[in-house]
């Protein structure tokens, strides 16, 4: 996989990185098992920090989506991808809840709302 | 083995004719590229100096990779590449010969790795040093100490009087050569641009004293710019800054506490990133710095 960052995000790089990963995993582009470039080795490609790197492989490691054996590196955690789109969704779910108290609230009708849906999903 | 600190200054004070150290403590960690900035005059070389016993402390502990230079000196250089401005090398001297004359002063010289440094920095071998630009002088003092597989690399405002593209190359290869993990590199520079792209840790010193010492992650999570319309500052709102410049058209301000200004200020104040020259800036002369 390759890694792109930007450095005039707002988002810090290491949540950059550990997004595009996350990215990979759910979208199947990594799988159990594969091997991530070195903490050390990622920096230098990146032209970063190693700090940056190390956070958010510590960040992947923490949420599950990766391990680390010393000396050996850092390789993709067994995913369980039911429970991770469980986790989406109920995400999702509370999002749409809040568009939809919203829209309540300026009185946007339910067609219009499903409208503006459908436009920003094609996007 | 965890977080080992390569460097460490204990409760360090050394008295110069222009200012003072005063009880400095320092860690730095191994295996990281740690920062150095401040001010000219802010102690920078001094602290460094001391961390090269080419000062001795007037009180307090220096230890470097866990030893002290009274018992150990030898053992402690021959583990350090140290480059400095200042030419250290016998000016009518060429490479060639320098090579032949430092090589037997470091156990672990490494021939093979000397040229093709002095290669890749485009070097002459056969020219005196006298004649080299004060960057090739640099470059010369960097193949050096990379060439005797120095553990710890200590440089002096390494970037000073490089052009735009060899400093990038000079930046490639420091990161090269982090990649194992065994290397630690501390370096104090102006161009603070050099420092947001390899610096792990940032450490900062004003008149003598470190202000401090973090994270590069931490800085920009914690620091921020802040700009908006005078009435938002009052006793209480003055105390989230560390410095706060006023104008007609306005306040700009650096805190290191960016979560509580965005939850009193909200929408009501611009917030920008902090670099680190604007920290930098802000810190010097600051209102409330050390709180």
């Amino acid at each position: 996989m390759q890694i792109i960052i930007s450095n005039s995000s707002k988002e810090p790089i290491y949540e950059q990185i550990l997004k595009q990963i996350q990215t990979a995993i759910l979208s199947g582009e990594l799988a159990e098992g594969d091997a991530l470039p070195s903490i050390r080795q990622l920096a230098k490609d990146l032209k970063i920090s190693v700090i940056t790197t190390k956070r958010a492989y510590e960040e992947l490691e923490k949420a599950g989506f990766i391990y680390s054996i010393v000396g050996k590196g850092s390789f993709i955690a067994e995913q369980n991808l039911d429970v991770i789109r469980e986790k989406k969704l109920k995400v999702i779910e509370e999002q749409l809840s809040a568009v939809i108290s919203n829209s309540k609230e300026i009185g946007l009708p339910y067609e219009e709302l499903q409208e503006l849906l459908k436009l920003l999903y094609e996007e | 083995m965890g977080m080992e600190n390569v460097i460490e200054l204990r409760g360090v004070s050394k008295a110069l004719k222009a200012f003072t150290i005063d009880n400095m403590n320092l860690q730095i960690k191994q295996g990281y590229v740690t920062g150095f900035i401040g001010a000219n005059g802010a102690g920078k070389s001094t602290t460094m100096k001391l961390i090269m016993n080419l000062l001795q402390p007037d009180k307090g502990k220096v230890s470097v990779f866990g030893l002290d230079y009274a018992n150990h000196e030898k053992t402690i250089k021959d583990r350090i590449g140290f480059v400095y401005d200042s030419n250290i090398f016998y000016e009518s001297l060429n490479l060639k010969d320098i090579s032949r004359i430092v090589a037997p002063a470091y156990k672990h010289w490494d021939d093979k790795q000397f040229k093709f440094y002095v290669k890749q920095f485009e070097l002459p071998l056969n020219k005196a040093i006298k004649k080299f630009s004060k960057g090739m002088q640099m470059k010369a003092s960097i193949a050096i100490a990379l060439s005797h597989d120095a553990e710890l690399i200590i440089m002096d405002e390494p970037t000073a009087g490089l052009d735009p593209t060899s400093r990038r190359e000079l930046l490639d290869i420091f990161q090269e050569v982090m990649v194992d993990g065994k290397r630690t590199i501390l370096f104090s520079t102006h161009i603070t641009s050099d420092l947001e792209r390899i610096a792990d840790y940032i450490v900062l010193i004003d008149e003598g004293q470190i202000l401090f010492d973090k994270p590069v992650y931490e800085l920009q999570e914690q620091y921020a710019i802040v700009k908006g319309s005078t009435e938002l500052l009052d006793a209480d709102t003055e105390a989230y800054f560390i410095k706060i410049e006023r104008s007609p058209n306005g306040f700009q301000a650096l805190t290191k506490d960016v979560a509580k200004v965005k939850e009193v200020f909200g929408e009501h104040a611009v917030i920008e990133e902090a670099s680190l020259e604007e920290i930098m800036f802000y810190m010097k002369g600051a209102d409330h710095p050390y709180d």
